[in-house]
């Protein structure tokens, strides 16, 4: 297979200018600058790239509703918050290459007409903000960065904000007010960040991987970028981050639509110690878990959607037969109403309610009629100001569609069916 | 109070900001690494820098996971309970972790050495149980590892 993200990979360290360059890195660059920017954005509409950052919004189209004619100053910024569990894949990414992101950015910032742009960093990820202000500082020097970039009049500046960890400035409107030094509590949209974003002009917020995905569209063309997929209605490829009981836990570039069997036993080598799978979160905490059922499912955004999950951001947690995921669902209820920023109320008392009935239920002091109430609560939290509550309820509606037998054995036996007595 | 040097090199960090407020986490890293967390005096140095008020910076500094409101100890702890470390036996370590220090989460040892804080998923997640030390990453710990680890930040 073709590899694109992890093209420039050099094992244990970081690709260097050079090396990128020489290996065709920035001729997609060269390519998007050499035509029209709405031209730019045409191709990157049609290679039918779509977000990963975890919601796979189309990214052509999100670029398309930025207005053009407003006056004033348009924003891009990139998403490196990549705090959901289960997720590394911007780390590996930036870790190996920083470049991609770059060129990529840069490319955006022709099609969008944006003149300054940001990468949001959590922290924890020191090493990629310093692979990227090393890149940065090479990219300018090259003339592919900063004034005048190729000759021509088209600039951009590029700057790192390094935040201070919480989750829920991964969500794009809290990572606004994030940057521009507000308490990151999200903001109601609409109006949308193509409409009104940062210091309310104008912004596109991308994820890193989508972001890296750009110069080579551009190089090879949307035709080829679609035809990478495995499944004919996928586009690329994906990066997926595994973790939890398998026997190699792995960051590996692999086309969209591999299935969840081909990335367990083929690239993570089976599962730990021979044991048997028992379930998989596929996207990273906020989404469904998937059954031994859907192994063959190919993983791709509309593919795993149908099956009652999301693809979201490519962390797949694997569980297997040993495990209690009521206790496993706990330890993502737990997550979730701790890094509830507290701004509504559905999911400041409603995530802490929830959580204290799993707590119930897994040291055997649960009802029947719990999971009724938990049913109802997964509706209510619909009802919340941004996608952390909903996202906070995947899993439980995961666990209650999937393994509603597990739950209620819980309840029967008045104690968890996977702990020995000395455990209790 | 802060060295002039080193407010100088914040006034400055402000002044190539787009808005002032947008160095505003930058501002309290650095005022929070001199005196080891961000105290009132912090707070106050921070506003007076960024042009904010006291509330305003503090409303800052008590969202973030890593900004810390309260003394820690020489080193903080940071043990990561997200899923994919607690597949990977988080609950172990941190037992060892209170047995081997004698305290609970949010405490500081009595040698003042250490505080043990859980946090959110670092993205170390392939190298699950993760922590870092002193803002060092440490992967696949076990609690004989951690052993060696704690000696071995103890020491520098
Ligand atoms: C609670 C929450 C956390 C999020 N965290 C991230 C994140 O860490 N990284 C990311 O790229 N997107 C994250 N998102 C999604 C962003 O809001 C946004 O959709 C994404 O950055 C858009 O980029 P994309 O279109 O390239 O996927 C999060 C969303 C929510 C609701
Ligand atoms: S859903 Fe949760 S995270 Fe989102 S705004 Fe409401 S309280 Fe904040
Ligand atoms: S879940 Fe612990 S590092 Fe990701």
């Amino acid at each position: 297979m073709e590899l694109l993200l992890f093209k420039h990979n050099r094992p244990g360290r970081v690709c260097t200018f050079e090396e990128y360059r020489d290996g065709g890195g920035f001729s997609g660059l060269k390519k998007a600058i050499a035509m029209a920017p709405l031209e730019v954005q045409q191709v990157v509409m049609d290679s039918g790239l779509r977000g990963r950052g975890g919601a796979g919004f189309p990214t052509g189209k999100k670029w398309s509703f930025v207005p053009r004619d407003l006056p004033g100053p348009r924003w891009l910024i990139c998403n490196c918050d990549e705090m959901e569990p289960g997720t590394y894949k911007d780390r590996a990414l930036l870790e190996a290459n920083p470049y991609s992101l770059i060129e990529g950015m840069t490319i955006a910032c022709y099609a969008l007409g944006v003149r300054h742009a940001f990468i949001f960093i959590r922290k924890g990820y020191e090493t990629a903000a310093a692979n990227l202000a090393r890149g940065i500082e090479e990219a300018k020097k090259a003339g592919l960065l900063g004034e005048r970039i190729l000759g021509t009049d088209f600039s951009v500046d590029l700057d790192l904000h390094l935040s201070a960890g919480r989750y829920i400035c991964g969500e794009e409107t809290a990572l606004i007010n994030a940057l521009e030094g507000k308490r990151p509590n999200p903001r109601v949209k609409p109006p949308f960040p193509a409409i009104k974003g940062l210091w309310n002009s104008p912004t596109v917020v991308n994820n890193v991987e989508t972001l890296a995905n750009v110069p080579e569209i551009l190089a090879n063309g949307a035709a080829w970028f679609k035809g990478l997929a495995k499944n004919p209605e996928g586009a690329g490829n994906k990066l997926f981050c595994v973790s939890g009981s398998v026997a190699k836990r792995v960051c590996v570039e692999l086309p969209i639509g591999t299935t969840l069997r081909e990335i367990i036993d083929v690239h993570c080598g089976g599962m730990r110690d021979g044991k048997k799978f028992k379930a998989c979160i596929p996207g990273g905490a906020s989404t469904q878990f998937l059954t031994a059922d859907h192994l063959d499912v190919p993983m791709d955004f509309d593919t795993v959607a149908k099956v009652g999950s999301r693809l979201g951001s490519g962390g797949v947690i694997v569980f297997d037969e040993s495990q209690c995921l009521v206790a496993a669902t706990l330890n993502l209820i737990t997550f979730f109403a701790r890094e509830s920023c507290g701004w509504c109320t559905p999911c400041r008392e409603g995530l802490p309610f929830v959580k204290e009935i799993l707590q119930r239920i897994e040291v055997g002091r649960g009802e029947e009629r719990d999971l009724e109430i938990m049913r109802e609560h997964i509706k209510y939290l619909n009802y919340s100001f941004c996608a952390l509550a909903p996202g906070a309820m995947a899993p439980l509606d995961g666990l209650l569609r999937s393994f509603e037998d597990e739950v209620r054995e819980h309840i029967l036996k008045g104690k968890c069916p996977y702990k020995t007595e000395k455990q209790i | 109070m802060i060295p002039e040097e080193l407010k100088k090199s914040l006034q400055q960090r402000v002044a190539t900001a787009v808005t002032a407020r947008e160095a505003a986490v930058d501002v309290m890293k650095e005022l929070q690494s001199h005196y080891g967390w961000l105290t009132d005096e912090a707070v106050g140095e921070a506003a007076e820098i960024l042009g904010l008020s006291t509330l305003q910076v503090d409303e800052l500094a008590t969202f973030y996971e890593m900004i810390y409101r309260r003394p820690v100890g020489k080193k903080v702890i940071h043990v990561c309970d997200s899923i994919s470390c607690w597949c990977a036996g988080f609950e172990r370590i941190m037992e060892h972790l209170r047995k081997k220090l004698g305290v609970v989460e949010g405490q500081t040892t009595a040698d003042g050495m250490f505080t043990v804080i859980p946090c959110c998923c670092m993205g170390i997640c392939g190298d699950s149980p993760a922590m870092t030390v002193g803002g060092n990453f440490y992967g696949s710990v076990t609690p004989e590892k951690l052993d060696e680890i704690l000696e071995k930040e103890r020491k520098n």
